[in-house]
């Protein structure tokens, strides 16, 4: 046991790594999947079918695949990133195609009608999009997206394959050194889980709030 | 950009139309919908578009507001070319800025309503002011609010649309409209989707709009409505106007055979016989 309290420190670096790497993910995913998602609902056809192509593609290869190829793939070609960063750009772009097609769902989801009636009054398309358009989709957007989040959140333990020392990987050597590998465990699994459930009851509460949007 | 009324004539000395509508030709595909469409529709007319399911009167309004583009033809509010732009001797289709600007110009109601859910009663009227009209939230708001007053909805300002009846939804996406201060008023068969006993309170509302001047094009199966309230009556029939002219001459003289089997299909309408 006091083994595992002087680890403390180190499983705390450890799961600051880990929010940062989910952190950076959600957030670089939310921004590419929402303009790629936009594009792929009301784009040109060339767009659309790049974009599918690409979704698809992605959504098609384990995420430890991308990790890989990224982090041991790319130097190939003369492209050489650090570990955290290869483990950033994998998970994003595997989380970006996720959120590509929920936003994809969720705009499609709105009736056209909405669209018509925003025309009809003059509204221009960013501001049909941002007054019309995405405070209706909101709803169906957050609960599938909130648990692309939980995915992300537990996506990332994949990095520690690569050596980037998040909750995972620290508690993996912690156990080397102490030969003590269940508490641990259970104690990283209660860390991610209290992440999780944390982000799924603020899901349920949003998903509440914006319950009154009926059509 | 300011509403300006036009004191414009046409090259003859009378008033120019509103809407002025010449050779228009839309077709999905291969299916001609509407087939060589002119029709003028001048300030504070009332003109009422009836005809057969399919024959085009929807487009036909959905063309004068650009809602789609249409594909021959030419199509005019107060004599600015609508779709297109023709300074270089070609067509090109408008611009998604410029189509924007026209559509202010001309009201639609739908059939469906389309009241945004997600705002209240007076917020689905302050969007277009405040977005397109550029007013302030206090000016859109008492805008809204004096809309709403006429439309008799006063009550209702902070009720979301899922809490309003289907005539009360209706009379809001009214309001929404008319607060535009559009140069023509377009109504797509707005009482279609209501039961039977909510369709008086949206067709008073209409009524008083016409009795104020209003310019109207009115799509409707209400054939006791259109020859009320018209001062024209159109009646389409496979994308091409059969007949034209004031509604009593329409409905009583029933020229044209296509017109009388329409009619004797509809005559369960109780006000035309």
């Amino acid at each position: 046991m006091d083994y595992i309290l002087s680890s403390m420190k180190f499983l705390w670096q450890g799961l600051f790594v880990t929010v940062e790497v989910s952190l950076l993910v959600i957030v670089l995913s939310l921004v590419f999947g929402l303009a790629l998602g936009v594009l792929v609902t009301y784009g040109p056809t060339p767009a659309r079918l790049a974009i599918r192509l690409f979704s698809d593609i992605i959504r098609g290869i384990p995420v430890l695949v991308l990790i890989f190829t990224v982090y041991y793939g790319l130097p190939v070609t003369g492209l050489n990133l650090n570990n955290f960063v290869s483990a950033v750009i994998a998970l994003s772009l595997f989380s970006t195609a996720q959120i590509i097609e929920i936003a994809r769902g969720a705009l499609q989801s709105i009736h056209h009608g909405q669209t018509e009636a925003a025309k009809a009054i003059g509204l221009t398309f960013p501001q049909r999009l941002f007054h019309v358009i995405f405070p209706q989709a909101l709803r169906r957007f957050l609960p599938p997206w909130i648990n692309s989040v939980t995915d992300v959140v537990k996506g990332s333990a994949l990095v520690s394959l690569v050596g980037v020392v998040d909750l995972m990987l620290a508690i993996q050597q912690v156990i080397g050194r102490t030969f003590v590998p269940m508490p641990l465990y259970v104690l990283g699994a209660l860390i991610y889980f209290a992440i999780n459930y944390t982000l799924s009851s603020l899901s349920r509460m949003l998903e509440a709030r914006y319950a009154y949007i009926r059509e | 950009m300011p509403i300006s009324a036009s004191s414009a004539t046409a090259p003859d000395g009378g008033p120019a139309p509103v809407v002025r509508i010449r050779g228009l030709k839309k077709s999905f595909g291969t299916t001609v919908v509407l087939d060589g469409i002119d029709l003028d529709v001048h300030r504070g007319e009332v003109v009422s578009i009836i005809g057969p399911s399919g024959g085009g009167k929807t487009t036909l309004l959905r063309c004068v507001n650009v809602l789609e583009i249409y594909d021959e033809g030419s199509v005019q509010i107060d004599g600015v070319e609508v779709g297109f732009t023709d300074s270089s001797g070609t067509r090109r289709k408008r611009t998604e800025r410029d189509l924007a600007h026209h559509r202010a110009e001309t009201g639609m109601v739908f059939q469906l309503f389309y009241l945004f859910p997600h705002l209240t009663a007076a917020e689905n009227i302050m969007l277009g002011l405040r977005k397109v009209r550029g007013f302030s939230k206090a000016e859109a708001r008492s805008i809204a609010e004096r809309w709403l007053d006429r439309v008799g909805l006063t009550a209702k300002a902070d009720s979301l649309p899922s809490q309003l009846s289907g005539g009360q939804q209706q009379r809001v996406g009214i309001a929404r409209a008319v607060a535009m201060e559009p140069k023509v008023l377009l109504l797509d068969e707005i009482t279609s989707a209501l039961d039977p006993e909510l369709v008086g309170e949206v067709l008073a509302v209409v009524r008083k709009l016409a009795e104020d001047g209003m310019t109207m094009m009115v799509v409707t199966h209400e054939m006791a409505f259109a020859r009320e309230v018209s001062s024209r009556v159109v009646f389409i029939d496979a994308g091409r106007i059969a007949v034209e002219g004031k509604p009593k001459d329409v409905f009583q003289k029933q020229s044209n055979e296509r017109l009388r089997s329409f009619l004797s299909r509809v005559s369960h309408d109780p006000g035309l016989k």
